[in-house]
């Protein structure tokens, strides 16, 4: 059975929304294979407009690692914006992919990976465009199986009736697994169907069916167990780890779009993990442990990456880039490489130290010293303590006027509000510390005509991590903190005028909260949200506070729960988490400790410097770290004298 | 600088959806993908010396796009062609390459010519449409501008309005009518495009096609007094190898 593009009419819509370019694909790196030619088929997606999805960098490894194999096709489809999802429901066009433009229902699998759980709703005005049943109960064979991943995937229970199936950790090897199940289901004639193929995936214990399994609830509203509901499915699903990154070099062929996007850049991942035990960092907690990829693959991958794409800029991105063990020698030679091209590198840089800005420095001897972005993270030594966040004021102090003494005129300073056991003090303390930067800056500077940003974030207590037990407080006490620290920054107005003050209100933080933590009644949540209007709920422009606290009120009664119940509440030791059976990796009890240990302001070391603290994931996964240094050193590139002619 | 080049190119099915700004993004990642020595400007922020002849709007399609571009080695310009094209998406395409002569692009450019496809109008309803537009003297047509909602005449600029005999059915649906506009209009201010004609023949005749046209510029260059285009680059590839000032 062949599949149409949809293209013919889509054409018609394009000359009536906005920026219709994110619609046509033609991207350079983008693969069309013929659909007969093929086997498995996937269509992938990223539940956010095209602008923040293209450059995702891990849809595009798993877009490319899937159109390796002769055998399969992968493409990708994207969120709509409301103006051309009406046009699309008026005109009978269903959701479609970028590549070729076939329907997303024609596919076999139907994989979106979830950075946020922020994205739910848009799942479902996919599945809805698509004409995929919303609820997988209600599909049949004709439907793709629909999958999740990305890190919102560790706890999938409030999505886990609109989906079929979830995968916990890194893709690269999980998509081939699951396209080798599907070719030889398919090869054998699709036997049993669905149910079939969905058993077969559930069997691999590291693919969570969340139909398999039972979930009961006390007369309270605790969950009491969940429990699979048929014997051959595992009690505890577990995540993937893709272990010898310098085996993944992807992407080798990054997707470079035609309409704007939100990164244009060739970014490479230097090492994938993080142990340096923020307690607030699911990202840090769930991708355990540390592997970095070598400086010489880093190097092959940038010269490659850039020569394919014809980027100018280069982002090294890791949760804690200055940590990697040769991160010197790979800036400086990296650097030195591109010293005499337009080339720009750049490091997210959070580690709050001078090194940081040494390497700052090596990195924009070319170009302009724009700004440096630290993440202090608490303003006060106490929270900072809490959140495992090692870095005293003075160092902090001492890293910003270094920045601003060799010729940085602009700091952003990155701190989250709503912290486990917060005060009020806590955040004042912010602009204490922005006072001292700003004073200590300009001495150093010598000359008034410096500037500080401070960026606060809502905190969200996330599965997995130690603050997975912690209470949120309400959004009248975050916002009542964040008035507090504007009027306190501005106190002093010679140096309020320097600082500027940037903040997210606690209301969205709040429902992020509800769906990171819910368990499967918050599904109904979701859906009456949708049904209400809901879209694009991590856009302040499109995010409705009341349409959740409404959506809450109507169905979450019938269950005996409320959203505070699943928000401000503080969790016992004793209760079973909605993602209890889905395995991390990471001992419950060392996380238990961990957040006692939080509580009374004791700091956890890296492991990486210190001896193994048994978090458990090593053992429980049969990984190690994999870190450094070779030793290796980056050699100069041969200049191009000659026009080149791409493939 | 040692070499200056002037390139036409073409936006051609889905890519006519690139606005200017988007294609001028892929341009330069094109340079540098295919390794072209560009020159750049001096200064804080260096730029790579390319300047643009006017772009057709996002949504259009072109056959006819002009732009220049400063080199700082010489190279054979049809070689950077193949390398230029290759480097771009299918669909944005470099169709020629030439050394520039003296004067400049944009002397030479001063009327368009589009080719309008109206799926499901018909012939004749174009016919009449278009016979009352050529017969105004002025046809007040309205359109977004930055500055709000402006009111200018669209019958001016047009030189050519014709609806054209064609024995072949254009791509689009079989079966179904089309009517094609041949349409040439100057270059003025405030511009005139295919879409404030199209609104013209609303305004005179009432002619609403059902579904978007189709516009395709065809042509660019100076105006003669028959009416026809003359290829802005005509005078280079006379005056040949100049290779810069």
């Amino acid at each position: 059975m062949s599949v149409n593009s949809v293209f013919p009419q889509l054409e018609q819509l394009l000359p009536r929304v906005s920026k219709p370019i994110q619609y046509v694909g033609g991207e350079l790196g983008a693969v069309v294979k013929d659909w007969d030619d093929t086997v498995v088929r996937w269509a992938l997606m990223y539940p956010d407009a095209y602008e923040v999805g293209l450059p995702n960098q891990g849809v595009q490894i798993l877009y490319e690692v899937l159109n390796e194999q002769p055998d399969v096709l992968a493409e990708r489809t994207y969120a709509v914006w409301p103006d051309l999802e009406a046009l699309m429901k008026e005109n009978g066009v269903p959701q479609f992919t970028v590549d070729a433009h076939r329907p997303v229902k024609a596919f076999d699998m139907f994989g979106i990976s979830f950075a946020t759980e922020l994205g739910y709703t848009n799942l479902l005005s996919a599945l809805d465009l698509a004409g995929i049943p919303l609820l997988s109960a209600d599909r049949t064979d004709d439907d793709p199986v629909v999958l999740a991943g990305g890190h919102a995937a560790f706890n999938p229970e409030p999505i886990a009736d609109f989906i079929d199936a979830a995968v916990l950790g890194d893709g690269e090897e999980a998509v081939l697994e699951i396209t080798g199940i599907i070719r030889e289901w398919k090869a054998e004639g699709s036997p049993g169907g669905r149910d079939e193929l969905l058993l077969r995936l559930a069997r691999t214990e590291s693919i969570y069916v969340p139909r398999f399994y039972d979930v009961d609830y006390l007369p309270d509203g605790r969950i009491q167990r969940v429990v699979p509901n048929r014997p051959d499915v595992p009690f505890r699903v577990s995540k993937r780890t893709t272990m010898d990154l310098d085996a993944w070099p992807y992407p080798k062929k990054p997707l470079v779009p035609l309409a704007e996007t939100v990164h244009e850049r060739y970014a490479v991942e230097i090492f994938r993990g993080c142990t340096r035990g923020c307690r607030f960092c699911q990202a840090g907690m769930i991708t355990r442990p540390v592997r970095e990829r070598s400086i010489t693959t880093v190097g092959q991958m940038v010269k490659e990456g850039l020569e394919f794409s014809g980027f100018n800029e280069v982002g090294l991105l890791s949760l804690s880039s200055a940590d990697h063990s040769e991160i010197g020698d790979m800036c400086s030679g990296l650097a030195e490489q591109y010293a005499d091209t337009n080339v720009s590198l750049s490091l997210p840089s959070t580690r709050v130290d001078a090194f940081n800005i040494d390497l700052a420095q090596e990195l924009s001897r070319n170009g302009r010293r724009t700004g440096l972005t630290f993440a202090p993270e608490g303003g006060s030594e106490r929270i900072r303590k809490v959140i495992n966040k090692m870095v005293t004021k003075e160092d902090l102090i001492r890293t910003v006027v270094t920045a601003y003494s060799n010729g940085w005129r602009q700091v952003k300073l990155y701190f989250m509000c709503g912290l486990p056991s917060e005060t009020d003090e806590d955040v004042l303390e912010i602009a204490d510390m922005a006072h001292e930067v700003i004073r200590a800056g300009r001495e150093a500077a010598g000359t008034k005509d410096i500037r500080c940003t401070v960026s606060i974030g809502g905190f969200v207590p996330k599965p997995h991590t130690p603050f997975q037990w912690a209470k949120m407080d309400t959004p009248e006490v975050i916002d009542g903190r964040l008035r507090m620290l504007k009027q306190a920054i501005n106190s002093d107005r010679s140096l309020g005028r320097a600082i500027g003050f940037r903040y997210h209100d606690g209301e969205p933080s709040l429902i992020e909260g509800l769906l990171s933590r819910g368990d499967r009644r918050v599904g109904a949540v979701i859906r009456r949200a949708w049904e209400k209007g809901g879209r694009f709920d991590g856009w302040s422009e499109h995010f409705s506070y009341s349409r959740w606290v409404e959506s809450c009120a109507e169905v979450l009664p019938g269950f005996g729960v409320d959203l505070d119940w699943f928000t401000t509440r503080e969790r016992e030791e004793q209760e079973v988490l909605p993602w209890d059976h889905l395995d991390s990796g990471l001992d419950k009890d060392w996380l238990w400790q961990d957040w006692q240990d939080s509580m009374s302001e004791f700091e956890q070391d890296d492991c990486r410097w210190t001896p193994c603290f048994d978090c458990g994931v090593c053992p429980a996964m049969d990984t190690e770290i994999q870190i450094g240094p070779t030793g290796k050193k980056l050699l100069p590139l041969t200049p191009v004298n000659n026009l080149r002619v791409p493939a | 600088m040692v070499q200056r080049l002037r390139l036409r190119y073409a936006k051609r099915g889905p890519l006519r959806f690139t606005s200017h700004r988007d294609f001028a993004r892929a341009f330069e990642r094109a340079l540098r993908r295919a390794a072209v020595p560009i020159a750049y400007s001096q200064g804080f922020t260096p730029h790579p010396k390319i300047s643009y002849a006017s772009a057709a709007p996002t949504g259009v399609g072109s056959e006819a796009e002009y732009l220049e571009i400063g080199l700082q080695a010489p190279v054979d310009p049809e070689q950077l062609r193949v390398a230029l094209d290759a480097a771009l998406s299918p669909g944005l395409d470099i169709l020629e390459a030439v050394i520039a002569s003296e004067g400049s692009l944009a002397d030479r450019i001063d009327a368009s010519r589009w080719r309008l496809e109206l799926f499901e109008v018909e012939p004749k309803a174009a016919l009449a449409a278009v016979a009352a537009f050529n017969e105004a003297q002025e046809v007040l047509v309205e359109r977004m501008t930055k500055q709000g909602r402006r009111s200018f005449d669209a019958r001016a600029a047009v030189v050519r309005c014709i609806v054209t005999e064609e024995a072949d059915l254009p791509s689009g649906a079989m079966g179904v009518p089309c009517a094609i506009i041949d349409l040439v209009v100057r270059q003025v201010t405030p511009a005139v495009r295919p879409d404030d004609v199209l609104s013209g023949l609303r305004v005179v005749a009432g002619l609403e096609p059902p579904v978007p046209p189709r516009v395709t510029r065809l042509a660019q260059g100076s105006l003669t007094a028959q009416g026809d285009i003359v290829d802005p680059l005509d005078a280079d590839r006379e005056g040949a190898g100049i290779g810069g000032r």
